[in-house]
This record gives structure tokens, C-alpha cells and sequence, in this order.
């Protein structure tokens, strides 16, 4: 079995020594609170405006995964996001007013209004192939997509997220399995908040740790502080050379907490509230955000400037996104199949 | 022309289009060394090498999921489920991912996959080994569903069905395998979305699917002996159904039989049935008649499996009946 190498978490006498550049470090925190904002954002449109309905899963608390694993990959790499997906499509640039657009069904979405909330992740453009709805089914796909990585001989990895409940599905069990046999660059991150919904993650993996499931395939595994953006960098860029160089598929379990319910109607009063109260204390945006203050990387004028100008961005793709229609009823008959 | 076995026209098929494009790709259980665990894929492993005839543990799920990821990228893979018994394991990534990304991502996503099966009545493999599921896939738009019923068919629809951007379920049928046909050495394709009148006639249309397309053919020549001219089409695509045949060959004998191996409630003779009564009410002559497979479980013992199964001899009764009208 290969050993599980923990990523810690960034210590403020560490940063500086790992050799990120303060862009980079700036970057992943504008990523983090973008991600922060869009999310505040469509909790706003959903509950108090109405402008987007049906399922909606936040991905609030959760923004030091997919801005520290974003920053860690090439504009070529692959990402297979889940419906949990906003996160990762706003920290992969996709276009804001495309995401909003698409959670609120409109014509200029990311999938023309056509996927939804739960799908509004996929944005070929930038490489974010797909977000499914069905938990853990991303992980095979990602498999057969390492696959034609390898055999078209790309300078790319595959990343696929899904959370702690997608370990206990037979797509991780099958995928991971057929990755590992392939031995494809795939990286396999889990973001693990702890909640399958309502299961608590003690009540549904019967094994010691997911990281130590994800090594029983023999395959490089990564523990992250899946709410400090760095770790999580850190593990990725490590997965990702791994992959490179011919000996992936990785696996990556980062562990976080999510601010709310598993989707934006569920109040989520089955977690004990101190436990909610201590991860609250660990807001990863008001944790490395002061890490970076304290180490100078960036002023508190800086970090403000950040702020209102991504404020201004998303009232920008908010107003564009409410402008689109809706698609007209009679193309969807042409939508059926590819041209 | 020479003649072939139906398995041999799909494995030049797949030969060829391996040959033509590095694109295309297999995988599946046991399609190796091997062969297949029918022979469908027999020696392709020696000409292209384990990279593009890829034997995978039995994980039906991932089969078609990883066969739809590498379709994601511009590959062309055909992925092998060995008995259609087997495919619900992977409905998710076939019927709830690959059939619908194309309309669910606006159009940004193809899955040109291509996802080979057969079905094995008739053969004493029991009820978990033999079922003929076509009508699952039909609640499943943007896949397209083909059951060839000749060699010449097999291989010009294989050929067809591999130049599809989106993804085509393949339904083969076991007791086909070694039946021989016409088929030209040369590429051709078969279109999907076209039925084919294997006879012509006046009296009445007999649909036959798959494997009931030569059983219905020796029926209509015993029929013929007693003075009824059947008309027997074959739709070989069963999603999308060429209902404009149908409807005109209804329309010119006012009769119409159903024959398909699968089972009567909900089956595909039912919309077969529903499409006829809809748009060709008027021009029916007497009540349609299905001869299909009896909602069971299949027999395992030989004679009940046989009484169990849809016949020439079956198609022969059902049209004498309806000839009457």
C-alpha cells in the first residue's frame, strides 16, 4: 500500500519559505473570496429575490479546496466538477454572468439555461467538463478521460471532486480501481465536509479514514487541510508532477466543513451545534487572509480593494445574467442530439 | 458477394474502423485474448495491441463511464457489456449521463460512444442471461437504440452507428451469431433511423425486431403458401423509430403484426402499437396483433424456454388469425 503523506497546515513561519510567489498567494485569496461572494450572492437571489429556484448546493466554507487546487493547475488540465460546482467553475474562470445566467435557467448560461443549478459547472471553455448530479459518477468518466489524456499524449491531468458520500459509492470503487489498473492522470479529490447530506460521515464510511480506503488501490494519497487554500495547493501541485511524470492516478482527501446545509433550503439542525460553532472559528477566507496580512503579502487597503472590486464584478454578472432570457420551448427538440 | 456470419461482419467492422482511426478504441470484459464471450472481438487483440483492445475487470459502471470520458475528449471507444442483462448496472453513466449531455450542457458536450451488447434468448442461459431490454432505452432521449437482424445490416449499421457524435446503444442477438448473409467487402453503412422491408406484400405489415426478422421472413413464406402476401419490415433502429415506414406500409394493407423478442407490457411493440393506432387509426382493418415474449422471468429448461419464446411458428398463427378480419 503506498503511504499517506499528510499536507499540514501553513504555519505563518512557513509561508514564506515554500517559494509561492505573493501573486500566486494573492491570487488563490481572490479566488477564495469570489467564490465566497458568488455563493452570498445566489443565496440572496434564491431566498429573497426568487430569481433562482429548484436545487441549489452552496459551496460556502468549502472555497480553500478549489482555489487552492486551482491554482495548482495548467489552463489544459481537466476538471469534472460535481453540483456542488459553483466553487469550482467561478475559481477556473468561468464567465460570472454565464454561471448566474445558467442558475437562473436563462438562455446565455453556461449551458443555455438547459442544466441548471446543479450542472451550471460545466463550461468547456475553460476545461470544467462536467458537473453531474448523480453522486460519484464523475469518477469513472474521469477515469476514461485520463485515459484519452494518456493515449492522445496531452500535457494535462483529469481532477474530479465529489465529496466524503461519493466513497460509498460503487462508481468510486469501480473508478478508482480502473484508474489505478490504467494507471492514468487522474487526480481524485475528496472534498470531505463531513455530511453526506444528513449522514455524518462516521455513520457511512466504515473505513479507518477515506484516505486510507483511496490507498487500498495502491495509488499515491494526500491528505489536505482542506480549509487552508495552501495545503490544498501543495497536494495538487504534488499530484499533478506525480501524474505528469506517468505515476498517477492520485488521490487527494482534503477535509472541510460546510458553512450550511447540503442545499440551500436545509437548515441543517442535525449537526450539533458546537461542532458548528468550532468550525466557524475556522473560516478559511478570515484564516488566510490574515496569514497573508501578518506576512505581508498584501496590505489591508489591498485586500479591501479586492473585495469591493469583486463586490462590483458580481453586481455586474448578476444585472447581465437577468437580462437573458429564458430558451425558447420549440429549440429543445433540435438540443436531442449532437449535429 | 460473399457471405459472412453476422459475428463476422461486426468484427470486420470493428477491424476496419480500428484500422481507419487510432481514435477508436475497445474495451469491455474478456474482448482480449479471449476474444469476447461470444468471439465478436476474436484476433483484434493480436492486430492492435492490448492499448486499443482493453480488457477491464467486470465493472460495468465504469466500462461506460470511462468510455464516455474518453468520448468527452474526441475518442471514439466501443465499449462492450456482455449480456444486455448486465447494462442496468451501468444505466447511470449510459441513460442518465451519456444520453442527456449533450442537450443538459447546451450543446458543448458530445458522448460518441458506442456501447456493444447482445441478448441471449434462446439459449438456456436462464432469466439473470438472456432478457431483451430495448423499451428501457427508450424513455432515454439522445441515445440511440440499434438491433440489427442481418450480417449485411450488422456491419453497415456498426459502421453507422460509429460515425454517430452522440452515443449508440448496439443491441446484438446470441442466436444471430452464426447466421450467414450477404456483405460486401468494401465500407459501407446501414443509416440509422431507417427500416428496411425484408419482403415485400399487400395483405398485411408484420414489424419483426432482431431476431424475429428471419423467424417472421419464414412465416411469411409459409403464409404465402396459403394465399396471405406478408409485408415484413425490419425498423433495425429502435430508437429513432422510422414510423413514416410503418405507417406507409399499414396504410397500403391495413393489417398489422408485431413481432420482438422482448416482453408485451410496455415493450416495443407497445409504441410500435401506440404509433399505428395514433396516426393510422383509420386505415387498420382489424385489431393489431403482438407475438412477443410473456411478462415472466425467462425459463431456464430448454422446452419451457422454447414455449416461453416468440417462433416463426408463433408470427404464422397470430397472422392466420388476423387474416381473417
Amino acid at each position: 500500500m503506498n503511504d499517506i503523506v499528510t499536507v499540514g497546515t501553513t504555519t505563518p513561519t512557513e509561508l514564506k519559505g515554500l517559494g509561492i510567489p505573493d501573486e500566486k498567494l494573492k491570487s488563490i485569496l481572490r479566488k477564495m473570496v469570489l467564490a465566497r461572494r458568488f455563493e452570498e450572492k445566489v443565496e440572496e437571489l434564491y431566498l429573497k429575490m426568487a430569481l433562482i429556484t429548484g436545487p441549489c448546493h452552496l459551496y460556502l466554507g468549502m472555497e480553500a479546496i478549489a482555489a487552492g487546487a486551482a491554482e495548482a493547475l495548467t489552463v489544459d488540465d481537466y476538471v469534472l466538477a460535481t453540483y456542488r460546482g459553483h466553487g469550482h467553475a467561478v475559481t477556473r474562470d468561468a464567465p460570472l454572468d454565464k454561471v448566474f445566467a445558467e442558475l437562473m435557467g436563462r438562455v446565455d448560461g453556461t449551458c443555455k439555461g438547459l442544466g441548471g443549478s446543479m450542472h451550471a459547472a460545466t463550461w468547456t471553455e475553460k476545461k470544467l467538463m462536467l458537473a453531474t448530479a448523480i453522486v460519484g459518477s464523475n469518477i469513472p468518466i474521469a477515469a476514461g478521460m485520463g485515459l484519452a489524456v494518456k493515449k492522445k499524449g496531452l500535457d494535462a491531468v483529469v481532477v474530479a471532486y465529489f465529496g466524503d458520500g461519493a466513497v460509498n459509492s460503487g462508481s468510486f470503487n469501480e473508478g478508482v480501481n480502473l484508474a489505478a489498473v490504467w494507471k492514468v492522470p487522474a487526480i481524485f479529490v475528496c472534498e470531505n465536509n463531513q455530511y453526506a447530506m444528513s449522514l455524518p460521515e462516521a455513520r457511512g464510511v466504515a473505513s479507518k479514514s477515506i484516505a486510507e480506503r483511496a490507498a487500498a488501490y495502491d495509488i499515491p494519497t494526500f491528505v489536505a487541510d482542506g480549509n487552508d487554500p495552501v495545503s490544498v495547493y501543495r497536494a495538487m501541485k504534488e499530484a499533478r508532477g506525480i501524474c505528469r511524470r506517468g505515476d498517477g492516478p492520485c488521490f487527494i482527501e482534503a477535509r472541510t466543513y460546510r458553512m450550511k446545509g447540503h442545499g440551500i433550503y436545509d437548515k441543517a439542525d442535525y449537526r450539533p451545534s458546537d461542532e458548528v460553532r468550532e468550525w466557524a472559528g475556522k473560516d478559511p477566507i478570515a484564516m488566510f487572509s490574515k496569514l497573508l496580512v501578518d506576512q505581508k503579502v498584501l496590505s489591508e487597503k489591498e485586500y479591501g480593494d479586492m473585495r469591493s472590486t469583486i463586490d462590483n464584478e458580481i453586481e455586474a454578472a448578476v444585472k447581465k445574467a437577468r437580462a437573458s432570457p429564458y430558451p425558447e420551448f420549440s429549440t429543445l427538440q433540435g438540443m436531442v442530439y449532437p449535429e | 458477394m460473399r457471405e459472412l456470419t453476422y459475428l463476422e461482419a461486426l468484427n470486420e467492422a470493428l477491424s476496419s474502423a480500428m484500422e481507419r482511426s487510432n481514435d477508436v478504441f475497445l474495451l469491455g470484459e474478456d474482448i482480449g485474448a479471449y476474444g469476447g464471450a461470444f468471439g465478436v472481438t476474436k484476433g483484434l487483440l493480436q492486430e492492435f495491441g492490448a492499448d486499443r483492445v482493453i480488457d477491464t475487470p467486470i465493472s460495468e459502471a465504469a466500462i461506460v463511464g470511462a468510455a464516455l470520458g474518453a468520448s468527452l475528449l474526441g475518442m471514439k471507444p466501443v465499449a462492450e457489456i456482455m449480456y444486455m442483462d448486465f447494462l442496468p448496472i451501468s444505466m447511470d453513466q449510459l441513460v442518465t449521463h451519456a444520453a442527456k449531455l449533450y442537450y443538459m450542457s447546451g450543446g458543448q458536450l458530445k458522448a460518441g460512444l458506442v456501447l456493444r451488447t447482445q441478448y441471449s434468448l434462446g439459449r438456456a442461459h436462464g432469466a439473470q442471461h438472456s432478457e431483451f431490454l430495448p423499451a428501457w432505452f427508450l424513455q432515454a432521449p439522445g441515445l440511440k437504440v440499434v438491433a440489427p437482424s442481418t450480417p449485411h445490416d450488422a456491419k453497415g449499421l456498426l459502421n453507422a452507428s460509429l460515425k454517430e457524435k452522440g452515443p449508440v446503444l448496439f443491441v446484438e442477438c446470441a442466436m444471430l451469431y452464426k447466421s450467414k448473409g450477404d456483405v460486401p467487402e468494401g465500407y459501407y453503412e446501414v443509416p440509422l433511423g431507417k427500416a428496411d422491408v425484408k419482403r415485400q406484400g399487400g395483405d398485411m405489415t408484420i414489424v419483426a425486431i432482431s431476431r424475429m426478422v428471419p423467424e417472421a421472413l419464414a412465416a411469411a413464406e409459409r403464409l404465402a403458401e396459403k394465399g396471405i402476401d406478408a409485408e415484413v419490415i425490419d425498423p433495425r433502429t429502435i430508437q429513432p423509430l422510422d414510423r413514416k415506414t410503418i405507417i406507409d406500409s399499414v396504410s397500403k394493407t391495413g393489417r398489422l403484426l408485431i413481432a420482438s423478442d422482448d416482453m408485451k407490457t410496455g415493450g416495443v411493440g407497445a409504441e410500435i402499437a401506440a404509433t399505428v393506432f395514433e396516426e393510422a387509426f383509420d386505415r387498420l382493418k382489424a385489431p393489431l396483433s403482438r407475438v412477443c415474449s410473456p411478462d415472466l422471468p425467462i425459463p431456464f429448461a430448454s422446452p419451457l424456454e422454447k414455449e416461453y419464446m416468440p417462433s416463426s411458428e408463433k408470427v404464422e398463427k397470430a397472422a392466420l388469425e388476423l387474416a381473417k378480419w
